[in-house]
């Protein structure tokens, strides 16, 4: 190229078709690769406004001052352009690999494995909570037992009619006979003896356990089955404690609107002794007074038994069972559904509210 | 027991206008539980008429005689009606239910041809009205009004209730103690049946030669009556009772004693006079004695068993039940009334021995009333005077050893103290009067202002289960009525809440169904078989299992020593209803004998006063260790194939990583060591250690368990035992270091026996405080490394609390980790 031709690029005429051709150039671009080939011919060593910086030197010295300032006009008015050309193509880059990674988020295989805990357990914390916000402790105790825990010591001697009542599962002595003093225990009352044999009053216990009866599964019963047992032995302690308690207690299982009502009953180890009914207003075959379980004023004798003084202290003792409010709770009308170990009871129903 | 409200209404004077539902109520209120309402007034719906047979015409052409009946109905005409039964005769008054009435059972009665005869109704039977049992033939009725409602005369006119009685309200199996019951609920009049007869003086002479040898006897009077007719039966309206109350009429004699134990609570017993011998006699039996009871049993009698004789030997098991050979029967004509009381004790004892409950040792067991023994005995003998037509004996026979009832002394204020209900003096004796004790000491007297601190209270004789103080205060609170106890809370006390294990407990079940299993409990029985299914050692402790004595399955009859014994079954219910890819787990107690248990004394506790403490622990020495255990099951996929996911089944790292989540929730630090037990795979099972020692194993079951079980290959388990897991105690807070980490790789290479968690363990103790974390990340076999070798490739994060550290010091303790691994393997490094 001649000297006088980079000369000519100096022309205004020349710098302006330049910068017309460049921006045509840059525009025209329809990608980053383009556009860096657009740059490098528009702003690179051979694009017409590096020549013409170039050709600055070839020229009278006078001249020089404009004709630079003519080209560098140039070249930031090229550069403008490639710019803003550039900031839409890395945008529409961008959105263009963004699109190109959509996914069908709906298409998904879970891989986490859904666990539960048995409603029955979270039941009996519940109740443990209530409890424990009460005041009250948890009691817990072995589920074989000596009879006099069972029996004895609740003032249900050997040959008691409550004896029969319960039907108790027994363990064998070591030749597999009758009379190894053992049963698997019928009630969770076991734990109020054993409670009051180490702990001296005030007592608040409440013990939520298992229990077992000679009973074959059917839709309402089982041979092994849950019980919480409250227990309270203190001054003062009288059966409107009593009611005043299960009120409470009635409300937190079974809703607000819940209510109780004593009815008169038998039991060795209260004297007085209650049946506890609670109306249940969001039962499935309508509002009902339904039996919840058993309580009442702990027998002197049993206190007397566990080294109590009767005359100093009273207590009540209470005894619900847990699937049964669970089933009238939930509506569940086959006890089988709860015991017979399919996962998806306890991870079909959602205890906690 | 079942009541006619109709045969109550005799000695409570029921409101004209009192409801099924307030009489319900009333019940319920008083104690009884009522279980099941018997409104016999709907048994029948629709017309159920008299009719009288006015023609029968036999029908001889069909497989069985037919009767052709025209009955007259009180219509117009008298009605067409086929009938099958032959007790009935042309002009008998009979049941017709008609066209539109509906029996039992839903069996509508229409006008149908039948027989080549129009039948235009029915003629009943009492056992297809449900009045009855009886099936031989068509109801005969002895009066009526013809074309009248037929309802009243067979029973169908009455509402039945059926109670439950408590143990301690014996004096409730009767209409005496339930009509007494109501009367006072209800506010309204109480007779008493026992008026209806006058006591008898006992005479010198006895209506039959009596001696009473036993103890256990506590009251025996007998009253005779002669020339009864053998034919009579029962009055209709005592048959009607009989039969809705649930009994069958069997004949006059029977039928009375029946009656009278109903409606006073008082068994009795009739003897036919001339199949005694000799005299009778009272007494415990002779060992090796027999008799045969009523039910047809023959029983071989105990020592303690209480019985009637006469000169042959034993004619009844005194309390319970009679035996064959002088029973009343439809040829006795001479009666002996035998009206006693018994020892409950002994009875409970003999029926329970006996397997044998009846109505009589029921009353007994819970204590009748021997107050009125010679009043029942003499009812009865009135009544075969009145419906046998016989004649009274003169002589009376009352041997009379009853001790006065011990009165109870009661703080005046104990009802309101137990109850929080202020019942005022004149309030708890009038309810204690309403109980029929008499209160003969504390009792305001007219005239004086007080009546002391105290009550002296004399229990009625139909009370014996009222003994203490509390007895009475129940007495106070059920009669004035539990309705009127008021709701308070007590104060509350400075708790403690849940104990560390018992949040522990709870955390590790949450831990668990948060990391994918589901929860679930099985019941603690398991087979004889079971242990070999899991092939345990002959020598293995889990063997050694506690027995039920009484299992309800008898497939079942031990109780597991480990939770994984029975939670496979649900593993198995699981299974058998298509589930393929489980993840279940269970914590609840596991039974283990106390060693030497069988040998240990055993140790009678008192209760009259509390044990002493080395009687208590003596005592429970025998009974077998209950630790808790969790068991956790998986198979199938532990991530099943899907979308971009390639899937994984199950394997023994998940039965570890199980526990290991165990261990993190309780807050111990898991050691995982090679291990062998059953029921786990000998060669990928892992002895889990705290401290040491060793809390349990995970890993894959033994291929011929899951075989022997039923459950798919490859099944993985872990088992801990949680009640071995230490306390976790106070950690210190960790040393949070703001320098970065150097990370170094090593891999060394060991013999092919050396565990990889041992050489882990070396090159932690080698690293010292400087490492912040240590992870295999490979495990490579390859000839070059030698015959029976591996490498293993762990990754070294190093950090000092104060520092960055260099380079050099980074290699310095790399190699000071090699270094134990090399002294205590052989391990070197691989270049």
């Amino acid at each position: 190229m001649s000297t006088e031709n980079e000369a000519g690029l100096l022309q205004p005429e020349a710098l302006a078709r330049a910068v017309k051709d460049a921006a045509a150039a840059i525009e025209s671009a329809a990608n980053l690769g383009e556009l860096a080939a657009a740059k490098s011919a528009t702003l690179g060593d051979k694009s017409p406004v590096s020549l013409a910086r170039r050709a600055i030197g070839s020229i009278p010295g006078k001249e020089r001052g404009e004709a630079g300032r003519n080209v560098n006009a140039a070249r930031t008015e090229i550069t403008a352009v490639y710019e803003a050309r550039e900031e839409i193509l890395r945008a529409a880059e961008a959105a263009r690999v963004l699109r190109e990674e959509t996914l069908d988020v709906t298409a998904r295989t879970p891989r986490r494995r859904q666990g539960a805990r048995h409603p029955i357990n979270v039941q009996m914390d519940r109740i443990a909570d209530l409890f424990v916000a009460m005041g009250y402790e948890i009691g817990e105790g072995p589920e074989v037992e000596l009879e006099w825990f069972n029996f004895d010591a609740l003032n249900i001697h050997p040959d008691h009619p409550a004896r029969t009542m319960m039907d108790t599962f027994h363990i064998a002595d070591g030749e597999g006979g009758f009379g190894s003093n053992m049963v698997l225990r019928t009630h969770t009352s076991t734990v109020q003896i054993r409670t009051m044999l180490t702990q001296e009053p005030p007592i608040y216990k409440v013990a939520p356990g298992r229990v077992y009866r000679t009973d074959e599964v059917d839709a309402t019963h089982a041979p092994v089955f849950h019980q919480t047992e409250g227990l309270v032995v203190d001054e003062g302690i009288t059966m409107a404690d009593l009611k005043g308690t299960l009120d409470h207690f009635a409300k937190s299982v079974f809703g607000p609107d819940a209510i109780t009502r004593l009815r008169p009953s038998y039991f060795p180890f209260t004297e007085p002794s209650a049946e506890v009914d609670v109306w249940f207003a969001a039962h499935k075959d309508g509002a009902r007074w339904i039996e919840w379980g058993g309580c009442g004023m702990v027998n002197p004798r049993v206190l007397r038994a566990c080294g109590i003084d009767p005359d100093v202290y009273s207590g009540f003792a209470f005894g619900m069972g847990v699937e049964r409010a669970l089933m009238l709770r939930h509506g569940i009308t086959d006890l089988r559904d709860i015991i017979d170990g399919d996962v998806r009871f306890p991870a079909g129903l959602r205890v906690e509210e | 027991m079942r009541i006619p409200v109709s045969w109550l209404a005799e000695y409570a004077a029921l409101p004209a206008d009192l409801s099924t539902e307030a009489l319900d109520a009333a019940l319920v209120e008083a104690g009884l539980e009522v279980e099941e309402v018997d409104d016999l007034r709907g048994r029948v719906t629709g017309p159920l008429v008299v009719g009288r047979v006015a023609s029968i015409e036999e029908l001889t052409e069909f497989k069985k005689p037919i009767r052709h009946c025209w009955v007259e109905v009180g219509e117009a005409e008298p009605r067409s009606v086929i009938c099958g039964a032959r007790n009935f005769a042309e002009g008998d008054l009979v049941v017709v239910a008609l066209p539109g009435a509906e029996l039992p059972g839903g069996f509508k009665i229409g006008s149908r041809k039948t027989y080549g005869r129009l039948s235009d109704g029915m003629i009943c039977s009492a056992s297809e009205l449900g009045v009855s049992d009886d099936h031989d033939g068509i109801i005969v009725l002895p009066e009526g009004d013809v074309g009248a409602d037929a309802r009243p005369l067979v029973g169908l006119d009455e509402v039945v209730f059926e109670l439950a009685i408590t143990p301690d309200m014996g004096y409730c199996f009767s209409v005496r103690g339930i009509a007494r019951e109501v009367a006072h609920r209800l506010g309204v009049a109480f007779t008493d049946p026992v008026a209806k007869a006058a006591e008898p003086k006992a005479t010198a002479g006895q209506p039959f030669p009596l001696s009473v040898e036993t103890d256990g006897c506590t009251r025996f009077t007998l009253r005779a009556v002669r020339d009864v007719d053998a034919n009579a039966e029962a009055p209709e309206w005592m048959a009607k009772r009989l039969t809705q109350a649930g009994m069958r009429p069997l004949g006059l004699a029977v039928d009375v004693t029946n009656y009278l134990m109903l409606e006073l609570g008082h068994p009795l017993h009739a003897f036919d006079l001339d199949a005694l011998e000799g005299g009778l006699t009272v007494r415990r039996a002779n060992p090796g004695e027999t008799l045969t009871t009523l039910d047809d049993v023959e029983r071989v009698l105990d020592p303690e068993d209480m019985v009637i004789c006469d000169a042959t030997g034993p004619l009844s098991l005194a309390g319970v039940m009679g035996g064959q050979t002088s029973e009343v029967g439809p040829t006795t004509s001479n009666v002996l009334i035998e009206a006693a009381h018994w020892n409950p004790v002994s009875i409970a004892r003999t029926s329970r021995r006996h397997k044998l409950t009846s109505e009589a040792s029921k009353r007994y067991e819970r204590g009748a009333d021997a107050a009125i023994s010679m009043l029942a005995a003499q009812r009865a003998a009135d009544l075969l005077v009145e419906y046998g037509g016989g004649t009274l004996v003169a002589e009376v026979a009352d041997v009379d050893r009853r001790e006065p009832i011990a009165p109870i002394v009661m703080p005046v204020d104990l009802p309101s103290k137990t109850i929080g209900v202020e019942y005022d003096r004149e309030l708890i004796v009038a309810m204690l009067e309403a109980a029929g004790c008499e209160v003969v000491g504390g009792k305001v007297k007219e005239g004086t202002v007080e009546g002391g601190d105290v009550f002296t209270v004399v229990p009625a004789s139909w009370r014996p289960d009222l003994t203490d103080p509390a007895d009475l205060v129940e007495e106070v609170a059920r009669l004035h009525g539990y309705g009127h106890i008021p709701s308070s809370i007590p104060r509350a006390i400075a708790g403690t809440g849940l104990s560390s294990s018992q949040r522990r407990r709870r955390r590790v079940a949450r831990a668990l169904a948060d990391n994918g299993f589901v929860e679930t409990y099985t019941f603690p029985f398991v087979s004889r078989e079971r242990a070999d299914e899991l092939g345990l050692d002959e020598k293995d402790p889990q063997r050694e299992a506690i027995a039920v004595l009484n299992p309800l399955d008898d497939a079942a009859p031990l109780l597991r020593t480990t939770v994984l014994a029975s939670l496979v079954n649900a593993v198995k219910v699981n299974l058998a209803r298509g589930a393929r890819d489980l993840a279940v787990f269970e914590e609840g107690l596991v039974f283990q004998p106390a060693e030497g248990w069988t040998e240990l004394d055993l140790v009678a506790l008192p209760v009259s006063k509390r044990p002493a403490d080395e009687a208590i622990e003596a005592a429970i020495r025998r009974l077998p260790v209950q630790p808790r255990h969790v068991a956790a099951v998986l198979c199938g996929q532990a991530v099943p194939v899907g979308v971009g996911v390639p899937g994984r089944a199950v394997d023994w790292t998940d039965a570890v990583e199980a526990a290991e989540v165990v261990a993190e929730a309780s807050g111990v630090q898991l050691q995982v060591a090679q291990g062998e037990a059953a029921p786990w795979h000998p060669g990928r099972c892992a002895e889990l250690r705290v401290d040491g020692l060793p809390v349990g194993h995970a890993g894959e079951l033994h291929p011929e368990v899951c075989d022997r079980l039923g459950l798919p290959k490859r099944t993985v388990a872990m088992e801990l035992d949680l009640s071995a897991l230490p306390a976790a105690g106070l950690a210190p807070a960790p040393v949070i270091s703001h320098f970065p980490a150097t990370l170094i790789d090593v891999a060394v290479v060991v013999a092919e026996a050396v565990p990889a968690g041992e050489v882990e363990s070396a090159l932690r103790e080698g690293a010292g405080e400087l490492l912040d974390g240590l992870r295999l990340f490979d495990v490579y076999r390859d000839a070059k490394l030698g015959e029976d070798r591996k490498s293993l490739a762990f990754k070294l994060e190093l950090r000092a609390a104060d520092r960055t550290l260099t380079n050099e010091e980074g290699v310095a303790v790399r190699d000071a980790a090699v270094a134990v691994a090399a002294e205590r393997f052989g391990a070197s490094i691989r270049v």
